[in-house]
């Protein structure tokens, strides 16, 4: 291998990593308040695919100039997907919410089963690999060697640390965000400060399902298929990521995407057959040597 | 008291009605992946099977009886497929099997059929395990020896390709056993095998392996996959790795979502497959077929749909050579099934229960099939690695 190749595979590394980095970034958002893994979120991020694809492929669209199609495909997908994550949380989670964390770790794999195979039947089985080329196109912006740059590949990197400024901002500093920080210190005391908890835990997730619907669309724009089961892998490596990063933390889970992107692509580079033993073999190491995360702090156990 | 009495009479009246063997039609199961990520093997090779089926009641059935097609849903999972099975045999009772697509799951149904006794017919699958010493498994498509054998040989003499790389999927026996037939031949030949590289079936980034590839450099690249993930290996290939050379494949890149894609720049220097079937041959077999499958589900037949439709048109034929609905009989009437007209060439079932039959090559220009070459049927020696050992994983 020779440095053009390496720097090659940096770049298609990172590229990954970036959309990795986006899935994780909502897990933790929602582990972050709630001590949920909300499994249905792999399923979340397929919903905004198919989402996007829709408004993408409709006819009112056409004409538009492309960032305003870009800025419509994302809105409408992320207005879509908070809308449902709200659902989620209204009918699945939250009468379970004094009920025992296993209860709804098991009612969230259900919430993920019932999407993937609900989604069966509404898009159907098919892939569809139709995904319109003003999408999907990857324009070369700059050439490294014979490494290309594309505009997608900014469009993920810019999008994946806007939205972490983004979420660290809300939760730091703004009163919603206090007010998130409190509920997961202890969801009782919370109740008594006047904090209504129902509406924070509802707006936590329908950021996170919006969150998911982003990393949705572009992880249709950089891969251009999509089906009902295509949130499935992405959503368990994403969880890798963000227990590598210190799940519940949002720079770690950015970190542990882009570095298990970047194992991901080097280890398909020299043994392609051993590709998806990498994100599983991280998080046994990280369990095993350091169980809260790379960037992780370690926690009280609440009484 | 009464009401128990009534439970009881009605308890015996559906258990009765259960073991009665129903005397007015003929069930035949279908094992199939209607839904899950190969929905369109399923689906299509249903279409055909009922088209064939429809069209033989119509003209007054087998034996005076109609038929019965008896459709069961594995998801694409190996492990539904011997749930599936299972289900047809046991509680639907039926004569004959029908079923599968994918090798991987056509080994599994097969293994159940074989123990139980119960006649089946592959359409597609063509990985050779499929009816390796089997009794009662059947296929009428030709196998991956000689698949990977012709795939080599139009490479290395049409394309005059004298380096290729593999990309395969390693969970899948169709995909292993075709890329290890393809690379014997392909060396044999004098050629040599450049860059073999791995992926799993649900990957969506290939651009790791196809950088290893691209540094290989070779003249072709053979993707013997399903069309589920080849789409994206081509776009990969060709837009993110700027990889101009040919790429050719197997049956498995037989699906209209796939062709239709494929135009403009991700043609590059030429997309291949081998295949059973194309909608545009000229036969008049072919012609009728596709006039009856386009009026009825109003789309081309694909590959699997032919295929479909010939394996339920044989069963019953046997049937009605058999003269009576008796396994066995069903069994030795398909052993001796020899030159049926069907719409993928005519079929002649041989001593190892496989169908000898020519390869078509098909090259997909602008969304569209063309015959570029017709490999005829010729002997295969089998590597010794596929013999013995277990298949299943």
């Amino acid at each position: 291998m020779d440095v053009t190749q390496g720097l090659q595979l940096l770049v298609l590394g990172i590229a990954l990593g970036g959309i990795y980095a986006l899935i994780a970034l909502g897990y933790s958002m929602v582990y972050g308040v709630l001590r949920l893994i909300n499994f249905a979120h792999g399923d979340l991020i397929m919903v905004g695919a198919f989402l996007g694809y829709f408004v993408a492929k409709s006819p009112m669209v056409e004409g538009l100039p492309l960032p305003m199609r870009f800025g419509l495909v994302f809105a409408s997908a992320m207005l879509g997907c908070a809308v449902l994550g709200v659902l989620i949380e209204r009918c699945a989670y939250r009468p379970l919410r004094q009920q025992p964390r296993l209860t709804v770790l098991i009612t969230a794999i259900g919430v993920s089963l019932f999407l993937e195979y609900g989604g069966q039947i509404v898009f159907g089985a098919t892939p569809r690999q139709d995904l319109p080329l003003w999408l999907t196109e990857q324009n070369p912006l700059m050439r490294l060697f014979t490494v290309q740059i594309t505009d997608k590949h900014l469009l993920v990197l810019g999008g994946t640390f806007t939205l972490l400024a983004l979420m660290r901002f809300l939760v730091l500093n703004t009163l919603f965000g206090k007010a998130m920080r409190a509920i997961a210190q202890d969801m009782t005391a919370a109740y008594l400060v006047g904090i209504n908890v129902n509406r924070v835990i509802a707006l936590t997730f329908a950021l996170g399902s919006s969150l998911a619907a982003a990393s949705g669309v572009m992880l249709a724009m950089s891969y251009p298929k999509i089906d009902p089961l295509m949130g499935l892998m992405p959503g368990v490596k994403a969880f890798v990521a963000a227990v590598l990063g210190g799940i519940g933390d949002l720079p770690g889970a950015v970190l542990g995407g882009f570095v298990l992107g970047l194992a991901e692509t080097f280890v398909g580079y020299f043994a392609s057959g051993l590709r998806d033993a990498v994100a599983f073999t991280v998080l046994i190491l990280i369990l095993l040597l350091k169980p809260t995360g790379l960037l992780g702090k370690g926690m009280v156990e609440k009484v | 008291m009464r009401s128990f009495a009534y439970l009881l009479t009605a308890l015996l009246v559906t258990l009765t009605g259960c073991r009665k063997p129903e005397a007015d039609v003929i069930k035949i199961g279908h094992f199939a992946s209607m839904t899950g990520p190969t929905a369109t093997f399923g689906q299509s090779t249903d279409k055909g099977i009922r088209l064939a089926m429809d069209e033989i009641n119509r003209q007054g059935g087998v034996l005076g009886k109609k038929i019965v097609v008896i459709t069961e849903d594995d998801a694409g999972k190996t492990e539904e497929a011997a749930a599936a099975v299972q289900k047809l045999i046991t509680r639907d009772r039926v004569v004959a099997i029908l079923g599968e697509v994918a090798s991987s799951r056509s080994i599994v149904g097969g293994n159940i059929c074989e123990a139980r006794g119960i006649p089946m017919i592959s359409p597609a699958s063509t990985n050779p395990k499929v009816t390796r010493g089997k009794k009662w498994v059947f296929r009428i498509c030709f196998t991956d020896d000689f698949q990977g054998l012709a795939m080599a040989r139009f490479c290395y003499e049409n394309l005059k390709a004298k380096r290729a790389a593999i990309l395969k999927d390693r969970k899948n026996e169709y995909s292993v056993g075709l890329a290890e037939f393809f690379a014997k031949t392909f060396e044999q030949l004098g050629g040599q095998i450049v860059a073999h590289e791995n992926y799993q079936e649900g990957d969506v980034d290939f651009k790791p392996q196809l950088a290893k590839i691209k540094a290989a450099n070779p003249d072709v690249l053979f993707v013997p996959g399903y069309y589920t993930e080849c789409g994206l290996i081509l776009k990969q290939a060709r837009r993110d790795l700027g990889m101009n050379l040919p790429i050719a494949g197997g049956d498995g890149w037989d699906s209209a979502s796939l062709i239709q894609e494929i135009r403009g720049d991700l043609e590059g220097k030429g997309v291949y497959f081998g295949n059973h079937f194309s909608p545009y041959e000229k036969r008049p077999e072919v012609q009728e077929f596709v006039k009856k499958f386009k009026e009825r589900y109003g789309e081309l037949p694909d590959a699997m749909a032919a295929l479909g439709y010939d394996a339920a048109r044989i069963l019953a034929d046997a049937i009605k050579r058999a003269g009576s609905t008796e396994l066995a009989k069903i069994r030795d009437a398909i052993e001796q099934t020899k030159d049926f007209p069907g719409v993928t060439g005519r079929i002649t079932i041989d001593k190892n229960h496989n169908a000898r039959k020519p390869l078509l090559v098909l090259q997909i220009k602008d969304g569209k099939t063309k015959v570029v070459a017709t490999i005829p049927p010729m002997e295969t020696t089998q590597p010794a690695s596929f013999r013995g050992t277990s298949p299943l994983r």
